[in-house]
């Protein structure tokens, strides 16, 4: 063996080290930014995911009026936090529809009595096909759509009160 | 008071390593006897002590002691007994616990039994042990303190992820860890033998039972953990290239190319760099893989303690450890020489380029984990499959599996293959008949048909070397390898079966109707609630016959847990001797029909007998390798004894 070789795993360790290094002090990106932000959103007819709203299909987001596309399950947890802040929105007049992902209807039902129905329409989402269509990777998700049915501006995770205001901005801009 | 005590074992653990290593480390020079005395006992006690903080650890977790948080967060009053248990390694902190336990009485054991080495070579080994070992108390002390308690006692516990919650898990965790941790040994040998220039065939002698009892436990951990894999996740699938499973492989190939090299020092005296650089890689390995898992920065379904302070905390060891070894192995490797020449045609030959080919399979699965992690540096997200890993792995594996039918055979030091023409000629005549008769009657892709080729080759090959033997004279230790390389053929069998023939079927069906899938017919006769201790279920009761016999019932589940909440599909599995029936139930259809996803897999029951025959082969060579030690230690006793005697 040559001198020089026996420096090759050093050097490949060296490697090694300054790229996990650079990794570490990078922050992470755990969210998944929809790359559907600014296109129409597609086409889709949903059966009503529960009995006291109407179903949910593209056409009823392109009457000109901006409006929160909420992604939920009666079995998600952070759901049930961000359901008050849901509520505060309809109360400053925001209109709010929502896609129940993998849900049966009785637990949609029972999860909108025990924490409120701030939705003027629900759509089933069984395979998560909408849900994956729309560039939403988790539950909850909620996305600003303008009257055109264009999609404007995504937020991931759970709505916190903090949350509030700017999602009420990003609606007035859609206008 | 229990989690104190753990606590206290713990920092006396950490001051007995931080003895050993300066002790160690001082008797290197002239004139330190005195702390030369010290280091053996230290090493010893440090593993009594680390054994004892890991009991109170399971104490805790027996109890459910809620006012640690480590119980708090990953346990739960209602859980099983067992699976308390092994939730005190199934978190961070408590398997880093196990780590550390495993190295420290790893140590203990060096400490007490091994005496062949130069005692300024040994004491250099322990000095090493402890080194890495210091660097592993101050993470778990500083940054992952398993004894921590929480200001106020939760009420309840948060529960074990349901997918742990499972008999393989309680073995799986800590075979690993033994497998991995068990390689420290070889990296203390190896940084021992480098700093006093001592790489001797005793060394190898030394090094080889440590290395052949990691790989053991290595090989059947990574066993144990596939079959999980293929019946708790419910895909089906038995290997998915997730990095996790790539942070074990490496090892394991590490350790096998290790094994090998090492035994070629031990008989021949050749190989010594080589050896030593594997001894270093192999650890490396174990460490690396933790570091990628436990820093979270690749992601992974078992990246259970994403958070990147710990992930500098490895780092920084890693740099201390791995740097350190290689930048010595630079530095000292030169001057080690060479030793004994060899030609290609010879058993030594044929293991060079098995070695050689194990450490590019190596670099192949460490590119292919890696890469994501280069990519990202440029802000392209990729992910890393079976696509690269199995065309380009098998570029490496064919040649190696040929040369390992045929390795075996050869003497060493210099060798002809005209002299084994004869096994040659039944092997490959083998090889021949089988891929006429493959090519005949299947139409398969080409590297499942090159599997099933190779694997009658090898199969066969593997135990030519009794040809011409005497059965009774024959060591264990070949048998161990005949055993072990069988094994490969019968693994390797399973894995190109598993792949080519594999059938699946997803029908929604309703109560009283049936779906086939391959040669079984299934009825699903009901569907009906149940519950274990902390889940309830859906079960659906199958009737399963092969080939119009006789019915046998297959009961798969969706559970529900509710501690934490989640639900998880329970495969329910039905073997015969030629593969399994594979079934899991799925949700309600609607209109009274259930989803059911069947697969007919034949023989793919071989990779994990396989798996289990590999590691079979490594304990009869264990036990071969020992035996002629203790032989040998005899012998040289005597003879001392008898010196003794004709000298008075």
């Amino acid at each position: 063996m040559k001198r020089w070789t026996l420096w090759v795993p050093l050097a490949l360790f060296a490697l090694f080290i300054g790229v996990a290094a650079y990794q570490l002090t990078q922050p992470k990106d755990e969210f998944i930014a929809s790359t559907m932000i600014g296109e129409p959103l597609p086409e889709f007819d949903l059966r009503a995911a529960s009995l006291d709203r109407p179903a949910l299909k593209t056409g009823d987001l392109r009457d000109g009026k901006p409006r929160l596309l909420n992604v939920f399950a009666s079995w998600c947890i952070p759901c049930i936090a961000e359901a008050p802040h849901l509520e505060t929105l309809r109360r400053q007049g925001v209109d709010i529809v929502a896609v129940a992902i993998r849900d049966r209807p009785q637990d949609v039902a029972r999860f909108l009595a025990n924490y409120g129905n701030p939705y003027s329409r629900i759509g089933a989402d069984d395979l998560s096909e909408v849900q994956l269509a729309i560039g939403s990777s988790g539950v909850p998700e909620t996305f600003v759509v303008d009257g055109q049915g264009i999609i404007r501006y995504q937020h991931i995770g759970d709505i916190r009160a903090s949350d509030v205001p700017l999602l009420m901005q990003k609606l007035a801009e859609a206008q | 008071m229990i989690a104190e005590l753990g606590l206290a074992a713990l920092w006396l653990a950490a001051a007995l390593a931080v003895l050993q290593l300066v002790a160690g480390a001082l008797s290197q020079r002239q004139g330190a006897e005195e702390l030369a005395a010290l280091v053996r006992p230290a090493a010893i006690v440090q593993g009594l002590v680390a054994a004892f903080a890991f009991l109170m650890l399971l104490v805790l977790f027996a109890q459910t002691d809620l006012s640690v948080k480590l119980v708090a967060m990953n346990s739960h009053s209602d859980k099983p007994m067992i699976f308390k248990l092994s939730g005190a390694f199934g978190n961070h902190e408590g398997s880093m616990l196990l780590w550390i336990t495993v190295m420290a009485l790893a140590g203990s054991l060096i400490a007490a039994v091994e005496r062949r080495l130069p005692e300024k070579t040994m004491l250099a080994t322990l000095a090493a042990q402890a080194f890495v070992g210091v660097g592993f108390y101050a993470f778990l002390l500083l940054s992952s303190n398993p004894f921590e308690r929480l200001p106020v006692p939760a009420l309840e516990g948060m529960g074990l992820n349901p997918l742990l919650q499972d008999i393989g898990l309680v073995f799986h965790p800590p075979t690993l860890y033994i497998g991995y941790v068990g390689l420290s040994v070889a990296f203390s040998f190896a940084v021992g033998a480098l700093l006093t220039r001592q790489v001797t065939p005793d060394f190898a002698r030394a090094m080889r039972p440590w290395v052949l009892g990691a790989w053991i436990f290595l090989t059947l951990g990574i066993t144990a953990g596939s079959y999980w894999a293929y019946y708790e996740l419910g895909w089906g699938g038995w290997w998915f290239w997730d990095p996790v499973e790539n942070a074990s492989l490496m090892p394991w190939l590490a350790a096998t190319a290790l094994l090998h090299s090492a035994s070629v020092l031990a008989s021949r005296d050749a190989l010594r760099t080589w050896t030593i650089m594997l001894g270093v890689v192999a650890f490396s390995m174990s460490m690396v893989g933790t570091f990628l898992v436990r820093s979270g920065i690749l992601t992974s379904v078992h990246a259970f303690a994403v958070d990147p302070e710990r992930g500098t905390f490895i780092l920084g060891l890693l740099v201390i450890y791995i740097g350190g070894a290689l930048l010595l192995f630079g530095l000292r490797a030169g001057t080690v020489s060479e030793g004994t020449r060899f030609s290609v045609t010879s058993r030594e030959g044929a293991l060079v380029f098995n070695n050689v080919m194990l450490t590019a399979l190596l670099g192949i699965v460490l590119l292919g984990t890696l890469y994501p992690l280069f990519t990202e540096a440029f802000d392209v997200r990729v992910s890393v499959g079976p696509p690269y890993f199995n065309p380009v792995g098998a570029i490496f594996v064919v040649p190696m599996l040929i040369v390992m039918a045929v390795g075996p055979l050869l003497r060493w030091r210099k060798d002809s293959l005209a002299r084994i023409r004869l096994p040659l000629l039944i092997i490959g005549g083998a090889t021949l008949a089988a891929l006429v008769l493959i090519s005949l009657l299947t139409s398969i892709a080409i590297l499942p048909f090159l599997g099933l080729v190779l694997a009658v080759g090898l199969g066969i090959g593997s135990f030519m070397p009794i040809r011409g033997r005497k059965l009774r004279l024959l060591p264990i230790a070949t048998w161990g390898m005949m055993v072990a390389h069988f094994g490969i053929a019968v693994a390797l069998f399973g894995m190109a079966s598993e792949s080519a023939f594999s059938e699946e079927t997803l029908a929604a069906v309703e109560v009283g109707g049936s779906a086939d899938v391959g040669p079984w017919n299934i009825v699903l006769t009901e569907v009906s609630p149940t519950a274990g201790p902390n889940w309830t279920a859906l079960e659906g009761r199958l009737l399963a016959s092969y080939d119009g016999g006789t019915a046998i019932a297959v009961t798969p589940q969706s559970r529900n847990f509710w501690a934490p909440p989640q639900e998880t599909t329970e495969s329910a599995l039905a073997t015969r001797w030629n593969g399994q029936l594979y079934a899991v139930i799925g949700r309600e259809a609607g209109e009274g029909r259930w989803q059911l996803r069947l697969w007919w897999k034949p023989f793919v029951t071989f990779i994990w007998y396989g798996g289990v025959l590999v590691a079979l082969g490594g304990v009869l060579a264990l036990i071969g390798r020992v035996m002629a030690d203790l032989k040998r230690r005899a012998i040289k006793s005597r003879g001392a004894i008898r010196r003794a005697e004709t000298a008075a």
